[in-house]
């Protein structure tokens, strides 16, 4: 069975567990770098990422994570999103830099303006609710990254090689398309390599 | 069809910030410390609990130019108290802005009937609980994340241990009950029936739970988190120690790692004085905060 880590520092863990395991695939929460050793792929939760980077940088887990992401997918879902981008708005340094796109954080604004859209997920489907929380949106994308759905001309979700990043809240409803689509990444990257 | 203010996106919201700390402010410089340290959110208050304690009279909201200034300062939500029942409050910090409202008995109460509706409001708010009943209640109202109330501004763990423990015992026995004993048991709690039936098929509470109210070193975090708590709120502690950046990434990082207890044995080295605290049973009744609301 493969394995699927989500990455857990801080934010939605649980959710992104139960999602992964309702998607056909073992699951692991990750508190520590060797824990990274023996998994197919990896999820970056939804969280706050200031934080989640503050913890990263304490436990060595950034140059791990890169090394991790040179060949094993990983999805990141809001927070985790921003942690993949190569270029964020307003800041001079990114996180990961794993996607080539340039992110604005909390641009749909305040927790007020949070909001749910049917979205159109190219290559997933149709009538997908997108839970935005203090959601960033992709601002811009390099040629290699594929768009794959958009919430007013916004991109809200994007893929780039074994790369998945989603503006919004997958882990949220219990319409585990999305999850699904991530295992069927992880099962074609690790047929390659086999 | 664009929605806000849904159930999903106000409980998700506090979904986003389990496993954190969120620490109570009082200006933009705090604000950018708690910030810098991982906090993943401020509470933008004018004075912390322990100082409202000492200075006694009639604690409200926050003068509107702290919150803005933390507003404007960080990048991470930024979460305000109103008082027990005050609308106008709770629709002044809506209208400002503030991602969470924490109606809060930390502030003197505006009604001691009634708390607000808060299923009324675009904004989600937090609420203190010191049992299930108190719990079910606040959910019922529309809070979408509670908090142990425990005691603030002590420094003395005791309360918060209390009403974690309690309210998790009795999640415990709600899950083990039979459906048709519900009703009795709502009875005996003062708990809506349907919030027990929710929670009985979930197997927990349907809102994100932490803990607040006495922490005052990173092991009473990992405490908290021990038992069972999805995060935790720092009032007093972190402002009010010797070297708050240092105290205050040492509670993110307990929090985290709450069970790693070599870390957390490192990351209590040399914090300096922690908070002198309170003994609960110096307090009178009319002095404990946490018999504020029902």
């Amino acid at each position: 069975m493969l394995k699927i880590g989500v990455l857990a520092l801080q934010g939605a863990v649980r959710e992104h567990v139960a999602a992964i395991e309702a998607s056909g695939a073992e699951a692991v929460a990750v508190k520590r770098v060797d824990q990274l050793t023996d998994l197919d792929g990896l999820v970056m939760p939804g969280g706050e990422s200031t934080a989640m980077r503050r913890l990263i940088d304490k436990y060595h887990f950034l140059e791990s994570l890169k090394k991790f992401a040179q060949n094993k997918p990983v999805f990141g879902t809001c927070a985790g999103l921003i942690l993949m981008a190569k270029r964020i708005q307003g800041q001079d340094t990114a996180h990961l830099e794993l996607i080539d796109m340039t992110v604005e954080r909390n641009a749909f604004g305040r927790q007020v303006d949070s909001f749910e859209a049917e979205l159109m997920i190219h290559g997933v489907g149709e009538d997908y609710t997108g839970v935005f929380i203090r959601a960033p949106f992709i601002v811009e994308v390099g040629p290699e990254v594929e768009i794959l759905s958009k919430h007013n001309d916004r991109i809200v979700a994007a893929k780039q090689g074994h790369f998945l990043c989603a503006a919004f809240h997958p882990e949220l409803t219990d319409d585990y398309r999305l999850h699904q689509y991530f295992v069927k990444m992880v099962q074609t990257a690790k047929e390659v390599v086999a | 069809m664009l929605k806000t203010g849904t159930e999903r996106v106000k409980r998700g919201m506090a979904e986003m910030q389990k496993g954190g700390v969120i620490m109570d402010v009082v200006n933009a410089e705090q604000a950018r410390i708690a910030e810098a340290a991982g906090a993943v959110a401020v509470m933008a208050l004018e004075r912390v609990p322990s100082d409202i304690r000492a200075a006694g009279g009639v604690a409200r909201m926050a003068d509107p130019t702290i919150t803005e200034e933390v507003l404007n300062a960080v990048s991470i939500p930024v979460m305000a108290k109103a008082r027990i029942g005050h609308i106008v409050e709770a629709r002044v910090l809506e209208a400002m802005g503030v991602d969470y409202i924490d109606e809060s008995e930390v502030l003197t109460p505006a009604d001691e009937v009634f708390h607000l509706l808060k299923s009324d409001y675009t904004v989600p708010f937090v609420c203190g609980a010191r049992d299930l009943g108190e719990a079910s209640r606040r959910i019922a109202e529309g809070a979408s994340m509670l908090r142990t109330k425990g005691e603030p501004g002590t420094g003395n763990i005791v309360e918060a241990v209390r009403h974690m423990r309690m309210i998790q015992g009795q999640i415990r026995k709600v899950v083990a009950m039979s459906e048709d004993e519900l009703m009795t048991e709502a009875k005996n709690l003062g708990a809506p029936f349907e919030v027990l039936l929710q929670i009985k098929k979930a197997g927990k509470l349907p809102v994100v739970n932490f803990a607040a109210g006495g922490i005052a070193t990173p092991a009473d975090a990992a405490l908290m988190m021990e038992l069972g708590a999805d995060g935790v709120f720092v009032g007093s502690g972190i402002f009010k120690s010797e070297n708050p950046e240092k105290f205050a990434r040492a509670i993110v990082e307990a929090t985290t790692h709450y069970q790693d207890y070599k870390l957390i044995a490192e990351l209590s080295k040399d914090l300096g004085t922690a908070m002198k605290g309170i003994d609960i049973s110096t307090l009178a009744h009319g002095e404990r905060m946490q018999e504020r609301g029902w």
